[in-house]
């Protein structure tokens, strides 16, 4: 049984930021990460960071993976195991994982779940044609193994993801077909909707997947508008000729150990799904469990590593480490600025319901 | 209309052009960035102060045109490639324009390229002048293409014509 001050489950932004801060100061950290590499899912952007120049904007999220990476390697009171997979977390405060075909148990005085989130699904025939990806698989291919998913793609969803994911598609020398959205309008930045368009990707607003075509494999899709109510418009459906079709609808906590954990949780639409109660400095209803970054609540890479200096200093206080109690009110004052603005609305919604 | 499909209206558009007067004395930029986010690199990257301090990261970019001169190291700092410079004396009939462009291959200087407006569409040809791609620019180059005057409001990427039947 390995002891530790705190364990961290996912080493994606949140989690190491989380590492960095606790270990500064003073706490002996264990960091476990389902890849075989840190980073999460910043080694997958390649785009420029928006937010404040202080925190990262201008860096390229896969930049800002290297940087952390670095700065955890040389940091003695951190231990790392990749390709380890937390399994569970038991009554007794011990956590299991599996690492290189061996079950470790790890005794934490605190825990921190950074395990991020998974991609939605929508229903439509043949949604289970190979051909058919989530946004996630289409960049892990793209740009962690150098894999052109396909020759030709519909983009579903027109949030900040599709709208990246379509980029990176073109970059890659990749045709985008289309990007249709169910909803009335642009989901994601407008400024990354405009660099699609003047590349002449159309985005079709009102748009829906009605059904995949193929045998074997992905060879179209037959596409259609919808009304307010999300009901296809008659007359208006089109086929359109595809070999791939990039789900980009969503995200949802990835949460089950909470749950399992016995945490307290709450649905919130405007959080992706299930996420669980937590107090100001993200601690949840068991003590001494923290959280931080997509697991919290879905929102982006800027707010999940300021969640994670959070959490981490928060965890590290609570073993009475010596911190910097500004450093709290600065940390917690950088999130509020980020969530501000009215593209921030649906969060600071989501956690007036869930913060306690 | 940019919300509804990505490419600004007319209207949307006149709130970010600078004065016509201002196009005609010489080089400036102007920034297409027309919806509130958390975003704040511009101000820093500008060593003129053309972009006014924020107050708050999720106002939209001010810019005093006074400041600008349409040196471009904008450009390469803004993470949603909403920054372009317009040169409208550029020639007797070209006007200059200088984009982000961050596709494989990059053209080459004295190439001829099609010119897209923002919804994609053809309107014409352009002459690749310069492409700087410097290690600062961290992978965003920046390439001038002289245009027709007439197309230089509404002219903002360029298409590659080699290897196509055109080129």
């Amino acid at each position: 049984m390995r002891q530790t001050d705190l364990a961290i489950i996912g080493a994606g932004p949140a989690g190491l930021a989380a590492a960095l801060e606790a270990s500064r100061a003073g706490a002996r950290v264990i960091l476990l990460e389902r890849d075989d590499w840190l980073g999460g899912q910043l080694v997958k952007q390649t785009h420029q960071f928006f937010g404040s120049k202080n925190e990262f904007a201008g860096m390229r999220g896969v930049d800002i993976a290297t940087h952390f990476s670095e700065q955890i390697e040389k940091d003695e009171n951190i231990q790392v195991f990749t390709g380890a997979t937390a399994l569970g977390f038991y009554e007794d405060g011990v956590l299991t994982a599996a690492c290189a075909g061996r079950m470790i148990k790890i005794k934490p005085r605190t825990l921190l779940v950074a395990s991020g989130a998974m991609e939605k699904m929508i229903p439509f025939e043949n949604n289970d044609l190979p051909g058919v990806y989530g946004a996630g698989a289409v960049q892990t291919l793209m740009n962690v193994y150098g894999v052109a998913p396909g020759k030709k793609v519909l983009m579903v969803g027109a949030g900040n993801i599709g709208l990246i994911v379509s980029y990176q598609l073109i970059q890659a020398g990749i045709e985008v077909e289309a990007i249709i959205e169910g909803a009335s309008h642009v989901g994601g930045y407008w400024v990354h909707a405009s660099k699609i368009r003047r590349m002449g990707v159309p985005i079709l607003t009102n748009h829906t997947i009605l059904k995949a075509r193929g045998q074997e494999k992905v060879e179209g899709a037959l596409i259609t508008r919808i009304d307010e109510n999300w009901q296809p418009v008659p007359g208006e459906e089109r086929e359109v000729s595809v070999d791939t079709v990039c789900l980009a609808v969503g995200l949802s906590p990835l949460a089950e150990l909470l749950w399992q954990a016995g945490c307290e949780m709450e649905f919130s639409p405007q959080l992706g799904g299930y996420v669980p109660i937590r107090d100001s400095n993200l601690e949840t209803t068991e003590e001494g469990i923290y959280i931080a970054g997509d697991v919290a609540g879905i929102e982006e890479a800027t707010s999940a590593i300021l969640e994670g200096q959070l959490a981490g200093i928060s965890a590290a206080r609570k073993m009475d480490y010596r911190i910097e109690e500004e450093k709290v009110e600065e940390i917690k004052a950088n999130l509020e600025t980020l969530r501000a603005g009215p593209v921030g609305e649906h969060i600071r919604q989501g956690l007036a319901n869930v913060e306690r | 209309m940019l919300k509804k499909d990505g490419v600004p209206s007319p209207e949307e558009l006149q709130e970010v052009k600078p004065s016509f007067e201002r196009l005609q004395e010489g080089p400036v930029v102007i920034v297409e960035c027309m919806q509130e986010i958390p975003c704040d690199p511009c101000y820093y990257a500008c060593p003129r102060e053309a972009f006014r301090p924020f107050d708050d990261i999720n106002q939209k970019p001010e810019i005093d045109y006074k400041k600008c001169n349409g040196c471009s190291i904008c450009i390469a700092h803004c993470p949603g490639l909403a920054i372009f410079v317009l040169d409208y004396p550029y020639s007797e009939n070209e006007g200059l324009l200088k984009i982000p462009y961050e596709l494989k291959p990059l053209p080459e200087k004295e190439e001829e390229v099609t010119v897209l407006n923002r919804a994609g569409e053809e309107i014409g040809r352009g002459r690749v002048v310069h492409v700087l791609n410097t290690k600062k620019q961290d992978r965003t180059a920046i390439v001038s293409v002289a245009v027709p005057k007439d197309i230089l409001m509404d002219a903002r990427h360029i298409r590659l014509r080699r290897g196509t039947d055109e080129g």
